[in-house]
C-alpha cells in the first residue's frame, strides 16, 4: 500500500476513534442529568418543530409515490387493496424513520457543524473552556437528547402523514376499496413494524447530533474548514444512516421474532 | 504562582517552543513579547491548558497540569480569566449573558446577585448600561472590555491577556492598558500580557519575557530591556526590519 493510502487509513481510524471518544464523553455527561433545561428545549425547538414543514412534505409525498407506484403494479395482479399494507408497513419500518432522518441530517447535521464549526474558529470554544465548561457539555449533550427525542417525533409524523397522504391517493384517485385497504393494513401492519422504525429513529438522532458536533469541534481554520465540516457532516450522516439501517433491520426483525413481537 | 519547565512543541514538522522555561510569582504583571508567529498564543494556551505540550510541564500553585483531561483542567482553569486576542464573546447572547455566562452555569447565585456583579464589572471596564446590547453592536475596542469583565467578574487569581490592544487605535489601545493595570491593582491578580506593543508593554508589565528562536531569550525588567544593548533585542524594540530579510 502507497503512502497516501497509509495515511488515509490513519486519519480514517484517527477519526473513529475520536468520535467513539466524543460519543463516549457525551453519554457519561447525560448521565450525570446537568444538562440546561432552556438550552435542552431551544435545541428540540429548533430541531423537531423547525423541521416539521420539511418532514410533513417528505412524507406526504413519500407515501403518495409509493401508494401510485404499488397501485399500478399490484393492480396487474388484482392485488389493488393490498397497496395501503404495503405503504403502511414501509412508512412505519423503512421510509419514515430513513426519510426523515436524511432530511433532519441535511437541515440540522449542517446546522450544528456550521454553528459550532464558527464558535471553534472564532475561538468561542477555548473561551467555553477557560470558563470551566466542558464544550461537551454544554454544545453536544443539549443537542443530542434534542435530537434522541425529535427525531422519533418527527418520524411518526412522517408515518401518519405519509399512510394519511397515501390513503387519500390510493382511494379517492386510484380508486381503491376503502374497506378492504383499512382490513388489509390492519391485517399486516404490525406494532413491531412502529417499534423498529421508532428505535431506529432514535439511533439516527443520534447519528445527526454527533456527527454534526463532531465535524463542528474538529473543523479546520477558516471560512473553508466550516464549510468543508458542513458539507461532511451531512454525507458522513447520510451514509451512515443509510449503512446502520441495514444492520439495524436485519438486528431488529431477528429481535422481533425472537421475543415474539 | 506559574512554573514553566522546558516546555516544547511542535506542529506537525514545524517546531514553535523548544525548551521555554520560566516562573511567574504570584501578582507578578509578566508581558511576554516576540514576533508574529514566535509562538506567543501558544505558549500563553500552554498555561491554561488549552494545548498540550509535546515534552515539559506547567505547574500552577505546584501542579503539574500537562497530561490533565479536560475534566481535571476545568478545576484549574477556575483560577484563570482569559481574554482572547479577537475577544471571543458568544455572539448568540447579549453583553450581560456573556459577562455572566459561568455564573448561570453554576446555579450558585440568584439573578439579582448575577445582575449587581454583571454590572460592576461593566463600570469597571467603563461599559456601564451596555448589558442589553449584542457584540455585533460593538466596536472592538468594546468587545475586548467586555471579554476583560466577562474575565474578571469571577475574581481569578491569574488572568491571561492575548494580544490585547492588536488592531486598535492608539487611544483605544491606551485605555486598555489602563484598564489592564486598574484590575491588576484592584483584584491583585497575576497578569501574563501576550503582546508586541511595545508601548503597552512597558506600561504594564513589571517583567518582560522575550520570545526568540522558539526560546526565552530575555527574561528581565521592561527598564533593563528597553536599556539593553543585544542587537536583537534592540531591533525588535526599535522595529527594524531585518535587512537581509527583505528582498524586491
Amino acid at each position: 500500500m502507497n503512502f497516501f493510502g497509509r495515511e488515509w487509513i490513519a486519519d480514517w481510524l484517527g477519526g473513529l476513534g475520536r468520535i467513539t471518544s466524543l460519543t463516549r464523553d457525551a453519554i457519561a455527561s447525560c448521565l450525570t442529568f446537568k444538562v440546561a433545561w432552556c438550552d435542552l428545549l431551544y435545541q428540540i425547538y429548533f430541531i423537531g418543530i423547525k423541521s416539521q414543514s420539511v418532514v410533513l412534505v417528505t412524507g406526504a409525498f413519500t407515501g403518495m409515490v409509493l401508494a401510485a407506484q404499488t397501485y399500478y403494479q399490484f393492480h396487474k395482479i388484482k392485488m389493488d387493496t393490498a397497496t395501503l399494507a404495503v405503504v403502511s408497513v414501509s412508512m412505519c419500518s423503512e421510509l419514515g424513520p430513513v426519510l426523515t432522518a436524511l432530511m433532519v441530517a441535511g437541515r440540522v447535521g449542517a446546522a450544528i457543524a456550521a454553528e459550532i464549526g464558527t464558535m471553534r474558529v472564532t475561538e468561542q470554544i477555548d473561551a467555553l473552556r477557560t470558563l470551566a465548561t466542558h464544550p461537551v457539555d454544554y454544545l453536544v449533550v443539549p443537542r443530542l437528547i434534542a435530537a434522541n427525542i425529535a427525531l422519533p417525533l418527527l418520524t411518526i409524523e412522517a408515518m401518519f402523514v405519509g399512510i394519511a397522504a397515501s390513503y387519500l391517493i390510493g382511494v379517492y384517485l386510484l380508486g381503491i376499496d376503502p374497506a378492504y385497504a383499512w382490513w388489509n393494513m390492519l391485517k399486516y401492519s404490525h406494532d413491531s413494524d412502529v417499534l423498529i422504525g421508532l428505535v431506529k429513529s432514535v439511533v439516527y438522532g443520534g447519528i445527526i447530533a454527533l456527527i454534526g458536533c463532531y465535524k463542528g469541534l474538529t473543523c479546520k481554520v477558516g471560512a473553508e474548514g466550516v464549510g468543508r465540516a458542513t458539507t461532511e457532516a451531512v454525507v458522513y450522516a447520510s451514509i451512515t444512516i443509510l449503512i446502520s439501517n441495514f444492520f439495524l433491520t436485519v438486528t431488529l426483525e431477528h429481535l422481533c421474532v425472537l421475543l415474539d413481537l | 504562582m506559574i512554573e514553566v519547565r522546558n516546555l516544547k512543541k511542535s506542529f506537525g514538522q514545524q517546531p514553535i517552543l523548544d525548551g521555554v522555561s520560566f516562573q511567574i510569582e504570584h501578582g507578578e504583571s509578566v508581558v511576554i513579547i516576540g514576533r508574529s508567529g514566535g509562538g506567543k498564543s501558544v505558549l500563553l494556551k500552554h498555561i491554561i491548558g488549552l494545548l498540550q505540550p509535546d515534552s515539559g510541564s506547567v505547574l500552577i500553585d505546584d501542579e503539574n497540569i500537562v497530561g490533565m483531561n479536560e475534566r481535571q483542567l476545568l478545576r484549574v482553569r477556575q483560577k484563570f480569566g482569559m481574554v482572547f486576542q479577537g475577544a471571543a464573546l458568544f455572539d448568540s447572547m447579549t453583553v450581560a449573558e456573556n459577562v455572566a455566562f459561568a455564573f448561570r452555569r453554576q446555579k450558585k447565585m440568584t439573578e439579582g446577585e448575577i445582575a449587581k456583579r454583571v454590572a460592576f464589572a461593566l463600570e469597571l471596564v467603563d461599559l456601564p448600561g451596555t448589558q442589553n446590547k449584542n457584540p455585533a453592536e460593538l466596536s472592538g475596542g468594546m468587545r475586548k472590555r467586555v471579554g476583560l469583565a466577562r474575565a474578571i467578574i469571577y475574581e481569578p487569581q491569574i488572568v491571561l491577556y492575548d494580544e490585547p490592544t492588536t488592531g486598535l487605535d492608539p487611544i483605544v489601545s491606551d485605555s486598555i492598558d489602563k484598564l489592564i493595570i486598574r484590575v491588576r491593582d484592584h483584584l491583585k491578580v497575576t497578569s501574563v500580557v501576550v503582546t508586541h506593543d511595545m508601548r503597552s508593554a512597558r506600561r504594564v508589565g513589571n517583567h518582560v519575557l522575550m520570545l526568540h528562536n522558539k526560546k526565552i531569550y530575555a527574561n528581565c525588567t521592561p527598564e533593563s530591556l528597553f536599556a539593553s544593548t543585544d542587537p536583537v533585542v534592540r531591533q525588535f524594540i526599535d522595529g527594524v526590519a531585518d535587512p537581509h530579510g527583505v528582498q524586491f
